[in-house]
């Protein structure tokens, strides 16, 4: 068979985006091997989910009812039941924190390889290639596999969402779900990242990443932001060192913002931070490496050390720049 | 209790550097603990720090070479460590999951830890999954990306409490019964460094080697249907326009911007 199993992501009632991207993907694959596209939904609304799923080019969707929310226990049971039973040569998940929760055990027990993180798929003649980064977006690599069932993940945002209103079956799977194999119990969820401001609202943010080098440095962006009537925002690492507090970082995994001019500075513009700030109307960024990937997404750059560049800007808005 | 912890010694590449065939050419990298384990790495030590009698093992699959980055955990605080390498393992990629979670199952059979703490991902090949991948192998529970860890149920009901960090600022609570692999995410805590005294006495500590045979495992574990086929540089999309001179004239054409958007308030 040459069939493609896409898993959907859902959490706390919604539907996520990567789970219509999955099914362009998978419809992708199932257009270059001849075989059909299958979606699945497991848990929660699977009715609701599976009527937001029914786009143009999927053959089949196939709903597990457990729960109400992802518990990965009852995903690889799930997931391997499905793969067996449809005989899929293809799984495809998506790369998000609870796809990387389960796919590499389904993997693991169908013993096959697992790729993850693809931004790009091709498939020829029983050979699957995967593009996928390594060493932090700076080189792209090819990853092929050479047979099947394959087991890749897809990083979010890299294809477009499947369309248009589809007239795939809608159709429960039945899975006898070993209660004694779940060992994970999820209690509930906590919002993080309040307090003091909220980045998301802002027009103008400042934001400092790694090439700040120092905690002491970033009163110098402090004094930008102050003279400039920006808001202060940060990439990852700067939350993670405790230099700043988590309601200040864009981001994947912190918060998503639109502002009218994001300023990035000493930000390389890793994937998980970009997946944050794309959205911003003009993009600004400041950095030492001329290959950062921050330029990509950039409308107006300065290849420069942000230490030389930043005193000057602030003293262009009239400004005491502060010696660090 | 004891505790293992997995680390890895990854490369790091410098902002110019040439790729030869399927490799980056080795003048380019640098070679450092992962940023993730040196998180695994502290999470356990802090364990350790808090109860009665609870051993920290690290364990890494590396060349003679990462002897220098696992000696870093043991200078945090871990108090003996496994290499595992084998000629079989030096003629292979050892880009697939499923065999670093084999050598890794192997080590994790011989130890028979109650906990095992794993970065969520390496910085080189990012595949994020041998951790999950591990615990199925082994028959742990598991718990991927993990932010916070509630060290008093890890150490009196054999119970790990965890937060797990979601996309979005939102946190899953996620209790997991022991033993069990958590795959540790950066900020959970603040890794050390090493003090002086911590780097002397993990010259004392040991390092056990071991092979394949070691681990009763044979070639055919480090065989794989994966294969890194191409690796070039991206190209460039950028679209920016770029503001040349010295730093004074970059920073005033970028002030006229800022001017024009209407975003800074004077």
């Amino acid at each position: 068979m040459s069939d493609v199993l896409a898993v959907a992501d859902h959490r706390r009632g919604d539907l996520r985006d990567v789970s219509l991207e999955l099914l362009t993907a998978g419809r992708e694959l199932a257009d270059a091997s001849g075989g059909d596209l299958h979606a699945a939904v497991i848990s929660g609304d699977t009715d609701g989910f599976a009527e937001k799923l029914n786009r143009e080019g999927v053959d089949a969707i196939h709903t597990v009812d457990n729960g109400e929310e992802f518990n990965h226990d009852v995903y690889v049971q799930a997931v391997e039941a499905l793969v067996t039973d449809l005989d899929a040569e293809f799984l495809v998940t998506p790369n998000s924190v609870n796809g990387l929760d389960y796919a590499p055990a389904v993997a693991s027990r169908l013993g096959r390889p697992y790729v993850s993180d693809a931004v790009g798929l091709d498939y020829d003649d029983g050979t699957l290639e995967v593009t996928r980064e390594m060493y932090g977006s700076k080189v792209e690599t090819t990853v092929e596999v050479d047979d099947g069932p394959f087991v890749v993940s897809i990083r979010g945002a890299e294809w477009p969402a499947a369309g248009d209103i589809g007239d795939a079956e809608v159709s429960a799977f039945d899975v006898d779900i070993d209660e004694d194999a779940i060992r994970s119990t999820v209690n509930g969820f906590e919002e993080v990242g309040g307090g003091d401001v909220d980045i998301s609202e802002a027009d103008f943010l400042v934001s400092i990443g790694r090439g700040i080098e120092e905690e002491e440095n970033i009163e110098l962006i402090e004094e930008l932001a102050e003279v400039t009537g920006a808001t202060l925002s940060s990439s990852r690492p700067i939350v993670d060192n405790g230099w700043l507090p988590k309601n200040r970082q864009v981001g994947q995994s912190g918060k998503q913002v639109t502002p009218d001019v994001y300023l990035a500075i000493g930000i390389s513009g890793a994937v998980q931070h970009v997946a944050g700030m794309k959205g911003a109307e003009t993009i600004v960024a400041i950095n030492t490496d001329p290959n950062a990937p921050i330029f990509d997404i950039a409308d107006y750059g300065i290849v420069g050390d942000l230490f030389d560049v930043v005193p000057e800007l602030i003293e262009a808005f009239g400004g005491d720049p502060p010696s660090v | 209790m004891k505790v293992l912890v997995t680390v890895k010694e990854v490369a790091t590449v410098e902002d110019d550097f040439e790729i030869s065939g399927t490799e980056i050419e080795d003048t380019y990298l640098d070679y450092d603990l992962n940023e993730w384990d040196d998180y695994a790495v502290e999470e356990g030590v802090q364990l350790a720090e808090a109860g009665d009698d609870v051993e920290v093992v690290a364990v890494t699959i590396g060349p003679e070479r990462a002897e220098e980055t696992i000696r870093m955990a043991l200078a945090k605080g871990a108090d003996r460590a496994v290499r595992v390498w084998d000629d079989a393992i030096e003629d292979v990629e050892l880009l697939d999951v499923e065999t670093k979670a084999r050598l890794l199952g192997a080590v994790v059979e011989d130890e028979d830890p109650d906990l095992v703490l794993s970065g969520v991902q390496a910085n080189d090949d990012s595949f994020g999954a041998t951790g999950v991948a591990l615990a199925e192998d082994v028959g742990f529970a598991w718990a991927a990306v993990v932010n916070a860890l509630d060290t008093e149920t890890v150490l009196d009901e054999g119970v790990a409490s965890v937060h797990r960090e979601l996309e979005g600022g939102v946190e899953e609570l996620t209790d997991v019964e022991l033993p069990a692999v958590l795959t540790i995410q950066t900020g959970i805590n603040e890794p050390r460094y090493a003090s002086l005294r911590g780097i002397r006495q993990a010259q004392s500590k040991e390092i056990k080697p071991q092979s394949l045979d070691d681990l009763g495992l044979d070639a055919g574990v480090v065989e794989s249907s994966l294969d890194i086929t191409a690796m070039y540089e991206p190209e460039t999309e950028s679209e920016a326009q770029y503001f040349e001179g010295d730093a004074g004239e970059q920073a005033g054409a970028l002030a006229d911007v800022l001017r024009d958007k209407g975003v800074v308030g004077e």
